[in-house]
């Protein structure tokens, strides 16, 4: 099981909520992956939950755990105030906190990350941390009172797959006992299984299924490759070697020439 | 038979032509106290069912593809068929192959062509889709245009009209009020436009230009007039324009083309376009009431198929009633 603050799960993907071509299709989607966590952005719509309602409800109605988040926030104060907006509309402590360093690659300012989750872990939150795969970075996060981190394996909605796999390696050498999730750069289920077999602990998407031709289709694919990931993982994969090694034995056969 | 329609956005007024067409006795009442300010106002006035298909349903285009004929048999003159110009900066050309996966109906063409259909992009795009077969009208003079029709019809419209006073003996009661309508499980999506005049730029036909995160729409209105839409933000306020949607609009309409840096900001405007959750429309009856909503960001596109489905429903109902036996 995947716990996460104190609560268990038994799937392993979380998914985004944004992008797709109909709630409907989304919650579909959501079925489809057997899903548990959603994510959802707060930052552009509806300030105080209150005009967008109907969006939120149709989320909630899904019946899974909503991790609200700061997409799109650029500064410590505006992640700070929309996590603490996200947590009056949708009454949860969770956050999965974004904060913006560069608009052209979306990627986090970590040094804002910290401020913002040291401040929000303070005020009671639980914080899901978007990071890069900075070693220190996620020490300092920790240091500040996340309980998990999420590193990201390439930048949002790139759809590149693993682009440092020694450093996601790294971090899961780090941190045995830190539940690990990949958040963003994920674009194909093969990339999803790759994570899982370095042993993370879940993963997060949104782009990779909300935009694949068949947002439904995909999220089951996602679904099985992250569980064949996992098991993979548990079962031990094989470590690569610079040279052939048979399945069979050699010595002692019989030569026929 | 006497119909009243409530609402004269795009669902009402088709609705109302649809009625009066077959011989109704038709009122079109409006809480507004002018055609401006509904949803359909702030509409885009694409009638581009293949380029839709990228995020809709495949009833967008089938239904959709009657919207071309309905509107250029209704309004002479306005439709105006040169096509859809898809397009995308050199470093987002993979939304280009992305968006003609999704789709139909176009043809991948290169700089040479891009340049040839609209000569003031020369040189800024290497490839693009042309949709050849849609189409584009100015949906503010359509909806001023049809209303007069309308008029020349026989329809009567009550502008300002409160919610209480209903007329004395109706036959059927058509709510065609979009988001106002309350309907429990129509959500809002807000969309936010600008309103741009740009001497400098010319175009003949609607440009989508793709990015992964603020695809936009330009299209061209009469004298040097640009439509530039539309923002999707699940949201019912209709509120002002915010800074941070307004930056994306000109900052997508300044990558199609620099002059627009230079353009006038007519007008910013809102519309909150209702939506069902599968974003499809539905026509439905209880009684004598009978409902379009759920256009969604399709109005101008669905709406004539909506109306013939509703006329459809109406009169078939009052075939039967009339050759029943009587008791």
């Amino acid at each position: 099981m995947l716990e996460l603050y104190g609560q268990k799960f038994s799937s392993r993907l979380l998914l985004g909520t944004a992008l797709y071509p109909s709630p409907a299709i989304m919650a579909d989607a959501v079925e489809a992956a057997r899903n548990e966590i959603v994510t959802v952005s707060l930052r552009r719509e509806a300030a105080g939950g209150r005009t967008g309602g109907k969006f939120w409800s149709l989320i909630q109605s899904l019946g899974v755990r909503v991790l609200p988040n700061t997409a799109g926030c650029h500064s410590v104060k505006e992640a700070v105030t929309t996590a603490q907006m996200a947590r009056e509309v949708f009454a949860t402590n969770w956050i999965k906190l974004e904060v913006i360093g560069n608009h052209d690659t979306l990627q986090p300012d970590v040094f804002g990350l910290v401020e913002a989750a040291g401040i929000l872990s303070g005020d009671g939150f639980e914080v899901f941390p978007y990071t890069t795969d900075d070693l220190v970075v996620a020490e300092r996060l920790l240091e500040a009172g996340c309980k998990l981190l999420m590193p990201w394996c390439a930048p949002i909605g790139s759809a590149r797959g693993p682009q440092n796999v020694d450093a996601l390696r790294s971090l899961r050498g780090h941190f045995p006992d830190v539940p690990l999730i990949v958040d963003a750069g994920i674009g194909r289920p093969s990339h999803a299984a790759a994570v899982m077999e370095l042993g993370y602990d879940a993963v997060l998407l949104n782009t990779a299924v909300a935009k694949a031709g068949d947002p439904i289709a995909m999220a089951g694919a996602f679904a099985k490759a992250i569980e064949a990931g996992r098991e993979a993982f548990l079962a031990g994969p094989l470590e690569p070697r610079d040279m052939a090694v048979p399945s069979t034995p050699v010595i002692g056969m019989a030569a026929f020439s | 038979m006497k119909a009243l329609v409530k609402g004269a956005g795009v669902a009402g007024l088709t609705l109302a032509f649809e009625l009066a067409s077959h011989g109704a006795d038709v009122t079109v009442i409006e809480k507004r106290h002018r055609l401006a300010g509904s949803a359909s106002w702030a509409a885009g006035g694409m009638l581009a069912p293949w380029c839709e298909r990228e995020s809709a349903e495949e009833a967008v285009v089938t239904l959709g593809r009657l919207a071309l004929d309905w509107w250029d048999s209704i309004l002479p003159g306005q439709v105006v068929r040169t096509g859809t110009l898809v397009a995308a900066p050199a470093r987002d050309t993979g939304e280009l192959d992305r968006f003609a996966r999704r789709t139909a109906g176009f043809a991948t063409i290169g700089e040479e062509a891009v340049a040839a259909l609209e000569p003031d992009l020369a040189g800024r795009f290497r490839r693009g889709l042309f949709f050849a077969e849609e189409a584009h009208l100015d949906p503010r003079r359509a909806l001023v245009s049809l209303k007069d029709r309308l008029v020349g019809m026989g329809v009567r419209f009550e502008f300002g009209y409160g919610a209480v006073r209903v007329p004395e003996t109706i036959d059927i009661e058509a709510d065609c009020t979009g988001i106002a309508a309350g309907v429990p499980d129509l959500r809002g999506v807000r969309g936010e436009m600008l309103l741009l005049h740009a001497p400098e730029v010319s175009l003949a036909r609607p440009v989508r230009l793709l990015h992964p995160r603020f695809p936009v729409y330009v299209v061209p209105r009469a004298d040097h007039l640009f439509m530039v839409g539309a923002t999707m933000i699940e949201s019912n306020a209709s509120e002002p324009v915010t800074a941070r949607s307004m930056m994306e609009l000109l900052g997508a309409a300044y990558a199609l083309h620099p002059a627009f840096g230079e353009a006038e900001i007519v007008e910013a405007g809102v519309g909150v376009r209702p939506a069902f959750a599968d974003n499809l429309p539905r026509v439905s009856r209880e009684g004598n009431r009978i409902s379009i909503n759920g256009l969604y960001r399709h109005g101008f596109l669905l709406a004539p198929a909506m109306a013939r489905q509703a006329a459809d429903m109406i009169f078939s109902t009052q075939r039967e009633l009339a050759h029943a036996p009587h008791h």
